[in-house]
């Protein structure tokens, strides 16, 4: 395999919380704990989970908003976060970034032509006349006018501001995007003539896609591998076809059971139990809603082994091996 | 009981000062709901599912005009004043919000937020509507529910908060509950939780339930009976399994199409709806899906067409349905 795009290495992020009173010790809660994956050129990475599953925190480390407590984001053989502030702004029109709400990430007081141009603007390379050529051709690319540039984003739909929102992330060529759940504000009918589009830009243009959503259907779409997400761990990565039609970890079968189908009278309860047992010191981070648990796991932390060279899962009961001593290790 | 329906809408018709001029957001609704039922409205942003429960629940903004006919319990709503209007508000009809986060104020402890109506509206006491709110903590299932009393909304997760949204809801025992997507800012699993802790009070208690959702998924499993909304009309009403069964309207067939599945394979290309949901201060003579439909002819375009018959108890607004064979 050729060196991937993009390597996370042992990635872990820490927020320190508000002290409850005075004199209580500063309680710290881990949003990443130790993530390690990589993603190939051209392809697509979809990341699932719950909120407060660690997804939104992986997007702002690997757009390096912020700064990892630990590990790296290495984009084309460089670590993001060794650079310093000059290069940083030089790398980013390497990977850009498309925001859930298309309502809240334009700024209602710019024409689109200065949205979408602002990354080239903050660049700095090209002249005004390059960049509204450029901001043109982006506009054309997404399905928009060239004339639309002079527009204001009230003047919008939704899905129409998210195609605005595409174009302002493509237009430095980056070769990645980090897409914060691009979809899940819009209309269902408008919902899919994005993803479309987002499916042609990659045939087209070669991009590749982190892409974070909570739905598994969208990712089952778009992504050619996922990984899920619980409390800031992987604890179940593959293919699209493996995952969703062979669920190794009970967390993805609960969240798989949990997706509404339309399918009339079908009701379904109880998937999951509503508390997550915060904290099984030492244990599997899901022993407190998993239906599979037995003694061991709230004892040793799953790591992350392998199923088949497709197919990765951090349980202890999952594939039948059970209590395979070799395979586990207590991550700090 | 008498046979008087608990909620009868006919021939609801709102319309909207807009800069545009005015906009016919609602374009003649009828509906009824019992007690113990369950109705769902599903629709894009804009096809006025939204402002039926504002006009329901009389939170319109007092530009709007508003004709035809809302009884609860045979109470006329259109016209009611004010006064009498926040008699009904919280007491008889209440509303569960999208977003938890905004429809909870973050000054205050959610205790006395699920106090309030019940001392405006009960006129209880503070110590028993502290009691009677804790009571509606546990029957919404919020976890450590007496230490929460005294929490503040930033305090809880998001399934949280909307377990106490709906806690409030329910405070005086409403007969009707409107739920406006009450589950689209939460997680599936979390979303699977709310939307069978909603049935089951709906259940329990024998409310009548009118839920708004742009996701067929969720109206398949959680109502009885379903409309489709269209440009401010219904365009497709029917008991849920005949709907799906059928999917009689152009639109329904779209937005069923449009779903991304599981299941799908890589690459798939999602049917789309070509086109937009039409601006309702220009929506076109005749039917108002006819620009974005394939089966749409000069007809369509000119007179709004009536609901048709397709299967018991189930109609749509399509000129072309005796042509359903297509595929």
């Amino acid at each position: 395999m050729s060196t991937p795009l993009l390597q996370v290495t042992k990635l872990t992020k820490r927020y320190t919380l508000p002290r409850a009173h005075l004199l209580a010790a500063p309680t710290e809660v881990q949003a990443l704990q130790g993530l390690s994956f990589s993603l190939q050129a051209g392809r697509s990475l979809g990341v699932v989970g719950e909120s407060g599953s660690g997804k939104s925190t992986l997007a702002r480390l690997v757009m390096a908003l912020e700064s990892p407590s630990s590990g790296s984001v290495t984009l084309d053989g460089q670590d993001l976060h060794a650079l310093d502030a000059a290069a940083l702004r030089q790398a980013r029109a390497g990977f850009q970034m498309v925001f859930q709400d298309p309502f809240g990430s334009l700024d209602p007081r710019q024409p689109v032509g200065r949205i979408v141009a602002e990354p080239l603007a903050a660049q700095g390379v090209l002249s005004r006349a390059e960049q509204a050529e450029r901001v043109g051709a982006m506009l054309d690319a997404v399905g928009l006018h060239a004339a639309d540039a002079d527009k204001y984003p009230h003047e919008f739909s939704g899905g129409q501001r998210q195609r605005i929102a595409i174009a302002r992330a493509l237009v430095t060529s980056p070769r990645l995007i980090v897409a914060d759940e691009p979809v899940s504000a819009l209309d269902v009918s408008v919902q899919a003539q994005v993803l479309n589009l987002m499916q042609d830009l990659q045939d087209r243009l070669g991009v590749t896609y982190l892409f974070i959503s909570h739905d598994l259907a969208v990712v089952d779409l778009v992504c050619d591998e996922v990984i899920v997400l619980y409390q800031g761990r992987v604890v179940e990565q593959g293919s699209p076809e493996t995952l969703f039609n062979h669920a190794a970890h009970p967390y993805t079968r609960a969240l798989m059971a949990a997706v509404p189908r339309a399918q009339p009278g079908a009701r379904r309860r109880g998937a999951v139990a509503a508390v997550p047992w915060l904290d099984a010191p030492g244990g599997c981070p899901f022993v407190g809603r998993c239906p599979d648990r037995v003694a061991h796991c709230g004892q040793a932390r799953p790591a992350l082994r392998a199923l088949d060279d497709q197919h990765g899962v951090a349980c202890h009961v999952a594939g039948g091996s059970q209590f395979n001593h070799s395979d586990q290790e207590n991550t700090p | 009981m008498s046979s008087t329906p608990l909620l009868d809408v006919q021939d609801l018709c709102v319309t909207l000062r807009t800069a545009r001029g005015p906009a016919a957001a609602l374009r003649g609704l009828s509906f009824r709901i019992e007690r113990g039922q369950t109705l769902g409205l599903i629709g894009e942003s804009g096809c006025g599912k939204s402002l039926t429960a504002l006009a329901l629940m009389g939170l319109l903004p007092d530009s709007a005009q508003v004709s035809g006919s809302m009884r609860l319990q045979g109470q006329q709503l259109v016209g009611l004043p004010e006064d009498d209007w926040c008699r009904l508000r919280g007491h008889r009809m209440a509303m569960v919000f999208q977003e938890p986060m905004t429809a909870l104020n973050p000054l205050h402890p959610i205790g006395r937020q699920i106090a309030e109506s019940l001392r405006l509206h009960k006129r209880l006491d503070a110590r028993a509507a502290r009691a009677e709110a804790l009571r509606l903590l546990q029957q919404v299932q919020l976890p450590q529910a007496e230490r929460r009393l005294d929490a503040y909304p930033h305090q809880l997760s998001g399934g949280q908060r909307q377990r106490v949204v709906i806690a409030m809801a329910l405070a005086c025992g409403p007969d009707l509950l409107i739920a406006d997507e009450p589950t689209t800012a939460l997680d599936v699993t979390i979303q699977r939780e709310v939307l069978d802790l909603i049935a089951q009070l709906v259940q329990d208690l024998g409310m009548a339930l009118l839920l708004i959702s742009h996701d067929l998924g969720v109206m398949a499993e959680t109502v009885q009976r379903m409309m489709v909304m269209y440009g401010g009309q219904v365009v497709e009403s029917g008991a849920t399994a005949s709907v799906f069964e059928h999917l009689a309207h152009p639109y329904t067939q779209g937005l069923f199409a449009a779903r991304p599945r599981l299941g799908l394979p890589r690459g798939h290309r999602l049917a789309t709806i070509p086109g937009r949901v039409p601006a309702l201060a220009d929506l076109p003579a005749g039917c108002a899906f006819a620009d974005r439909c394939g089966r749409a002819t000069q007809a369509c375009r000119q007179a709004t067409p009536p609901l048709v018959p397709v299967a018991d108890g189930h109609q749509a607004r399509c000129i072309h349905l005796s042509e359903a064979a297509w595929a």
